[in-house]
């Protein structure tokens, strides 16, 4: 099975417009389209407004009642569609958000997903960041509540922690509007591929785990080359997630290959996204 | 099972994952959970430095200690409500009175004159000014200012972070009711509007769960009923008080119907949780989120536009076309009387024995699609049938306070057992239109959308029936 | 050293536990672990409800309410209640690591 390549260039408009179609979001008049993730309460919806303002859309998943916000905005002459995502803590149980929230991500392929997370706990919030490292490298994460973290006492040191996550971080309070033009800074680096990201991806310490992983994987990345989450992939057809099973059967995985440009599979996925960046 | 036999290679991916899975462990899921959670903490760990003399959460913890202590936190709770009700009510008074000074004085006198220049047939301005018009400016005049103060007092609330802690002191109560700790969230939601308070009840996953708090959503006393429970805590049970106290008092008196909607909503979900919609009780964890200073202005635009002006918007919608059919009801003769005398003198038999009247019960099936406009209605009609002198027939006139009390009290032969019994029917009875269109469509069948409508009717037919059967026994009225 | 081993719903205000097992399956269990309730976790009872349950606990720096009978399925080790939370977590995610 080849790559299928788009006329088009990897960041041209809503090269995926059919597949967020089928999420029932229209990248119509959109340049890029942004993914908003976080847990709940982080300052998650203030974030939405804070970069959308009254530009907001209220409806629901398609197929679910579950409601759905969407929000457009503009940034150095590029418009941008911003969905946002429902809060979870995760995105491996099987709970109807998290299957929405990791279905928009894996399938959506959203130009940017901004990760919304809470600096007063960090650890906790970085569960669900990692998680979506996995499926998806086109990352920023909006270190929120930066000020309620000063006030407890709590530094965080952001540069390290971008590094650590291979992703742009933004320190923020996003009730005082602080950050709003770093973020969106962020946001469009990524989204233009201007910055090379180089996500976090978990490693198993079980050997055995380790070891059937990695054999699922090179399987994976024989039948998809250039697929950006083989890994990830890997780890959720151990688990017997029924839905990326099916992904597999009807071929929607098969077209999350593109932007692919890479003539050999590589092994290691870091390196992989480097490339294509 | 469908699946591709041999020359696609995509269906080997599957097996050799089916395969790899057998000879995995059983505790497969935890160990990817718990290699997460080990980067988690070491990228937190290596990137987080604390100042341990700053790092203390003093004012969170005592204020939690309050708010959460077996005898302060139900006060503080009972405290909380009673000073947002009494701002609402008091607050309220001076605004609507100056609305309808403009709205019902004022504009309604230039209309008639506008139409009299215009030479329009009466029957056109009838509709129009006396109907259309006159129900609508009813409903912006007495809805509004308390709608504007109580949607951002709430607001506050809930940014502040507060709701979450009364989820965590009452769920002992939903849990015994057999219900999903969420449940006390969806609830609150309604005390805004039931139809969010039902969407909102999204959030329960366990579909038998999500049922009940569907149902008893209800229970919450959403913003259109707030005017009549207002208006009659006023003039009826607030009255009786010194005027210092008065308003207090009919705050207390509002509270206390708000309280027993949450004593009916745990009733009747122990009640469903026990008969129709047996179930194990589905495991939930609540999070307490950190107090957050409230972002005031930020919270008053967003509630003034989100909540207030939509809910606003809906009312004059549903207020417009009642007002044509009341003033129609009221001027199309049959026989000897309006169609609206007919249907009041049909329906009062049963009025009485509920302690309510005819006008009543006819307000509120007029009120079916907004139940703001029941007090608009039980004026106009009162005083059109009572044949008050310079009343036109379905007209709706602005009153004062005092005025809409003799009016009651002396053509409506209103006693403090029909208020009472007014603020009990406007907890128990049938959802709105719009609750009931959206209990359908989030739950998709005709069963339930069914118990949710006429369930409550059934409970405020049988209690209103025991409290005038008493008060007659005992020789109260 | 402290082998005791008991259910988390044992333990009572300002005292703390590492979690030793959670004996719950299915959903229940990844829910726990969503919040970050996994084996080598350290939990504070910060809060009672007034009623008596549910308790809140402070986990990873967040405060997560927790039915009685939810507690019940956490086996946990106590520790002492006067050694400061944050070290204990990052030493139990240490030890997990090596």
């Amino acid at each position: 099975m080849t790559t299928q390549i788009m006329p088009n260039c990897e960041t041209c408009p809503a090269y995926n417009a059919s597949s967020l179609k089928k999420l029932g979001v229209s990248a119509e008049g959109a340049d890029y389209v942004i993914a908003l993730a976080g847990n709940p309460n982080t300052g998650k919806s203030t974030v939405f407004n804070a970069l959308t303002g009254l530009r907001q859309h209220v409806g629901n998943w398609p197929g679910k009642t579950v409601a759905r916000a969407e929000g457009g905005f503009t940034y150095n002459d590029k418009t941008y569609k911003l969905v946002d995502l429902p809060g979870t803590y995760s995105l491996l149980s099987t709970s109807t958000d998290e299957e929405i929230a990791r279905n928009f991500i894996l399938f959506g392929q959203p130009s940017v997903t901004i990760v919304v997370v809470d600096a007063t706990r960090l650890e906790r919030n970085l569960n669900l960041a990692l998680q979506i490292l996995q499926i998806t490298d086109r990352v920023v994460v909006a270190l929120n509540l930066i000020d309620e973290a000063e006030r407890h006492g709590i530094e965080i040191d952001v540069r390290h922690l971008s590094r650590k996550l291979g992703v742009p971080v933004v320190p923020m309070a996003a009730r005082q509007m602080q950050g709003i033009p770093e973020l969106l800074d962020a946001v469009e680096q990524v989204a233009r591929q201007k910055i090379a990201t180089k996500p976090h991806r978990v490693r198993q310490t079980d050997a055995q785990l380790e070891g059937a992983l990695n054999t699922l994987i090179d399987q994976i990345e024989a039948i998809y080359p250039g697929l950006p989450n083989a890994r990830w992939v890997a780890l959720r057809l151990l688990d017997g997630d029924e839905s990326i099973e099916q992904a597999i059967r009807d071929n929607r995985l098969g077209n999350l290959t593109q932007p692919a440009v890479l003539q050999q599979p590589t092994r290691e996925p870091l390196i992989a996204v480097e490339a294509i960046s | 099972m469908t699946r591709n036999m041999g020359e696609q290679p995509k269906p080997s991916i599957l097996d050799t994952a089916k395969q790899l899975r057998a000879e995995l462990s059983d505790d497969y899921h935890d160990k990817v959970m718990t290699a997460i959670y080990a980067d988690a903490a070491q990228i937190a760990s290596t990137s987080v430095s604390r100042d341990t003399q700053k790092a203390n959460l003093t004012f969170d913890r005592t204020l939690d200690r309050i708010l959460t202590h077996p005898i302060f936190g139900f006060i503080a709770m009972g405290f909380m409500f009673l000073v947002v009700f009494w701002i609402t009510i008091a607050g309220a008074n001076i605004p609507s009175q100056m609305l309808s000074d403009l709205l019902l004085t004022h504009v309604y006198g230039w209309l008639h004159q506008a139409a009299t220049a215009l030479s329009l047939p009466t029957w056109l301005s009838g509709l129009t000014i006396d109907g259309i018009y006159l129900a609508t400016a009813w409903v912006i005049a007495v809805m509004l200012p308390p709608m504007a103060i109580f949607f951002p007092l709430f607001t506050l609330l809930e940014d502040f972070g507060y709701l979450p802690r009364v989820a965590f002191n009452l769920d002992r109560l939903f849990a015994k009711a057999g219900t999903h700790g969420k449940q006390s969230l969806s609830m609150m939601m309604g005390f805004g509007c039931n139809a969010a308070g039902v969407v909102s009840t999204r959030i329960i996953d366990s579909p038998r769960e999500r049922l009940i708090a569907i149902i008893t959503n209800n229970f919450s006393i959403c913003n259109g009923r707030w005017p009549t429970l207002i208006l009659m805590g006023t003039i009826f049970i607030g009255a009786m008080a010194p005027p210092a106290l008065a308003s207090l008092i009919a705050a207390l008196s509002v509270m206390t119907v708000a309280v027993l909607g949450i004593v009916f909503s745990l009733l009747v979900s122990w009640g469903l949780s026990r008969t129709w919609l047996k179930g194990e009780t589905s495991v939930f964890s609540l999070e307490l989120p950190p107090y957050r200073p409230p972002q005031i202005w930020r919270t008053l635009y967003t509630s003034i536009i989100d909540r207030t002006l939509i809910v606003l918007w809906r009312a004059i919608m549903m207020a417009a076309p009642a007002g044509a059919v009341i003033w129609l009801s009221s001027n199309i003769m049959l026989g000897d009387a309006s169609i609206a005398a007919h249907l009041v003198n049909f329906l009062n038999p049963l009025g009485m024995v509920l302690g309510l009247n005819g006008v009543i019960l006819v307000a509120y099936i007029v009120a079916i699609p907004a139940n703001e406009i029941v007090i608009p209605t039980v004026l106009m009609l009162t005083m059109t049938l009572g044949g008050v002198a310079g009343a036109q027939a379905g007209v709706m006139l602005e009153l004062e306070n005092a005025q809409v009390y003799n009016v009651l009290t002396q053509v409506g032969d209103w006693t403090l057992l029909t208020a009472v019994n007014l603020m009990l029917f406007s907890l128990l009875h049938n959802p709105c239109s719009t609750t009931i269109w959206t209990i359908w469509t989030e739950t998709k069948s005709a069963k339930w959308t069914a118990v949710a409508t006429f369930l409550p009717i059934a409970m405020g037919v049988a209690v209103t029936f025991t409290t005038t059967t008493i008060a007659h026994l005992l020789n109260l009225v | 050293m402290y082998k005791m081993s008991s259910t988390l719903d044992q333990l009572q205000r300002g005292q703390s536990g590492i979690v030793t097992n959670l004996t719950c399956t299915g959903s229940n269990r990844r829910r726990l672990m969503d919040l970050g309730i996994l084996p080598g976790t350290s939990l504070t009872v910060e809060l009672t409800s007034p009623l008596g349950d549910p308790t809140a606990y402070r986990v990873r720096e967040s405060l997560i309410a927790l039915r009685r009978s939810q507690a019940q399925e956490i086996e946990i080790e106590p520790i002492t209640a006067d050694t400061p939370e944050i070290d204990l977590s990052t030493e139990s995610t240490e030890t997990e690591r090596s």
